[in-house]
């Protein structure tokens, strides 16, 4: 199937001449809900702008649905909604008038029946008449994706969708969302809780510093690059880790009860380029390598009564990405800097 | 054409207008009736006919364009300035409209808004001082062409603007004294010859003595000018509007 959201070399450069944008290049699939996670400034909002039409790109082109963004404005952008991430509305407009005007705006005829609709899946039917200004933080929310969705998109753009919402407002709107998903619409978020996209992204990308340094399945990403951790509650507590153990980096607890086995070492330095081989090497050899460590046991005459085991989650991977990413940008300016040095002689 | 957008705008902006009518509506009533008392009835009395024109009659077509300039900039450019300010704009540059629909969505909500005063604010002065249309199409024609040209003005007044004080810059500082200053309270024969000449190169001078004669049949200027005149401002208008969203100046990143 053709992807939905065809992204080609786009770059943004800022008349200031900040670079927001470095050569994007992405598909988004039919119906997937993609989560776009990255730090403050690192470019999602500019994609999701540009994809919009918000945005100019200094140069690339987006396609949606085969239709070119700015060649073809009218069919790109009445397939779109979009969800901002500032709570912004007409502070004196009713609930009701101001997804009425969203769907006017694309492009609709007025139907109040599918404004209804939408405003009772959203739990906002009772605040029809209120004006915006009287709403809380986490209905304006709501109204904010009524309005994006008045006009029945086939794509949906969420900016930071839970952004200052309680915890049960955001489990809600998951649910709104997985809803949607089911319904085909496809989804494209960007989050800082890696828990949002963990719970309902379909594939995660990563985005630091105008560049995406990773794309990935979910599930796919949490097993490749995820590090596992299992620790044995030791039958008799050791003063120290034989030499024969030494080679698996094995960690003792303080009180000598404990020992922990770590896959896939946090402490290596993750290239974007090596990444997915060396992680695949890694998860090749993971069960081997248990049984081995177990086996060494056995020959050391350690024993054990309990193991755990703990996988690490989506958001201890995102931070390792974007650290792994800064490191590799700094490197050629450190390197600058050393050139640049003038050499003393004594 | 997106004609449910520029219904939606329209609508919206309209909304607006009722929602402050005081602001929008009564306001410039009020004003302009004391203006008619003060400068009408009041010191009016106590001056000689212009042109054989009674004063407090003279000095309607001058109020009426003054209220019609002042009120097109501010309705046009607080239109889409506000969009701007609140972030709310967003949604207008993401949806399937052109600039030609934002623009009869925005401008023709500030040209009817403005249409309106201009006629309640006609009716007014009809309380206070004899009135007569000589040429009623003419009038029509240049009332119409006043307030789109000016909401045009107002348009890329409210696009440049980037805070509210540039947003009043424009109608308090530059249309207020070319209005006062172009023949809006007299003749511009009454000037001395220097200040004649000067005077020529205000354009509210125009707009005001082709609207004089669209009522009295008097004009300081020959009405072919004024009509050219306005029918240029509404094509310079309409070329920075077109460069603007070709830009996409102050408003696409």
């Amino acid at each position: 199937m053709l992807p939905i959201i065809t992204i080609k070399n786009i770059n943004k450069i800022y008349a200031s001449g900040f670079i927001a944008l470095k050569d994007i290049n992405l598909d988004i699939n039919r119906g997937e809900i993609i989560a776009l996670l990255g730090p403050n400034g690192a470019g999602k909002t500019t994609l999701i702008s540009i994809i919009c039409g918000i945005v100019n790109s200094s140069s690339g082109t987006v396609l949606v649905d085969g239709f070119d963004t700015q060649k073809q404005y009218r069919e790109t952008r009445e397939k779109i909604g979009l969800v901002p991430q500032e709570l912004t509305s007409d502070a004196f407009s009713t609930v009701w008038n101001t997804v009425s005007f969203s769907r006017g705006l694309f492009g609709k005829k007025p139907n109040p029946a599918i404004i209804e609709k939408i405003l009772r899946d959203l739990s906002l039917w009772d605040k029809k008449d209120n004006m915006m200004m009287t709403l809380s933080g986490g209905m304006k929310r709501r109204v904010l994706i009524a309005k994006a969705l008045s006009h029945e998109p086939e794509i949906l753009f969420l900016d930071e969708p839970t952004a200052g919402v309680d915890v049960e407002l955001r489990k809600d709107m998951w649910e709104v969302i997985n809803k949607l998903r089911a319904s085909g619409v496809t989804i494209i978020l960007t989050t800082h809780y890696i828990e949002e996209a963990e719970e309902i992204a379909d594939r995660i990308g990563v985005i630091n510093n105008g560049e995406i340094i990773l794309i990935e399945e979910k599930a796919t990403l949490i097993k490749k690059l995820g590090k596992k951790c299992i620790t044995l509650q030791l039958e008799k507590s050791l003063k120290s880790i034989p030499v024969a153990l030494k080679h698996y980096q094995l960690d003792l607890s303080s009180d000598g009860q404990y020992l922990s086995y770590t896959f896939n070492n946090s402490s290596d330095t993750i290239q974007k380029s090596d990444l997915l081989q060396k992680s695949n090497a890694i998860q090749s050899n993971e069960h081997s390598s248990i049984a081995t460590l177990i086996d060494d046991l056995n020959n050391n005459n350690i024993g054990f009564n309990d193991i755990d085991t703990k996988q690490s989650s989506l958001e201890e991977i995102f931070v390792q990405l974007v650290k792994d990413n800064e490191k590799e940008l700094s490197r050629p300016l450190q390197q600058n800097i050393q050139k640049d040095t003038p050499q003393v002689k004594s | 054409m997106n004609y449910y957008a520029i219904k939606a705008i329209y609508k919206a902006e309209m909304a607006r207008t009722w929602r402050t009518l005081l602001q929008s509506i009564i306001s410039p009533i009020i004003s302009t009736s004391l203006y008619f008392i003060v400068f009408g009835s009041a010191i009016g009395s106590r001056i000689d006919e212009i042109d054989g024109i009674p004063y407090g009659s003279f000095i309607v077509p001058g109020l009426l364009m003054l209220s019609l300039l002042t009120q097109s900039i501010s309705n046009a450019s607080f239109g889409i300035f506000f969009p701007k300010f609140s972030g709310t704009i967003y949604e207008v540059l993401s949806a399937p409209v052109s600039a030609r629909e934002i623009i009869l969505g925005y401008v023709g909500a500030s040209t009817s808004k403005s249409l309106l005063v201009g006629i309640i604010i006609l009716a007014t002065a009809g309380i206070f001082v004899p009135l007569q249309i000589a040429h009623p199409i003419a009038m029509l024609f240049f009332l119409l062409m006043t307030c789109i040209t000016f909401s045009l003005l107002g348009f890329i007044v409210g696009i440049w603007a980037d805070n509210f004080e540039k947003l009043q810059l424009i109608p308090s500082l530059v249309i207020t004294p070319l209005v006062f200053l172009g023949g809006s309270f007299y003749s511009i024969s009454m000037l001395p010859p220097f200040w004649q000449t000067v005077t020529l190169f205000n354009p509210v001078v125009y707009l005001i003595s082709g609207f004089r004669w669209s009522f009295y049949g008097v004009s300081d200027v020959n009405v072919a000018i004024s009509i050219a005149m306005i029918l240029f401002f509404l094509s310079l208008a309409l070329l920075i509007v077109w460069q603007i969203f070709k830009t996409g100046y102050q408003l696409r990143k």
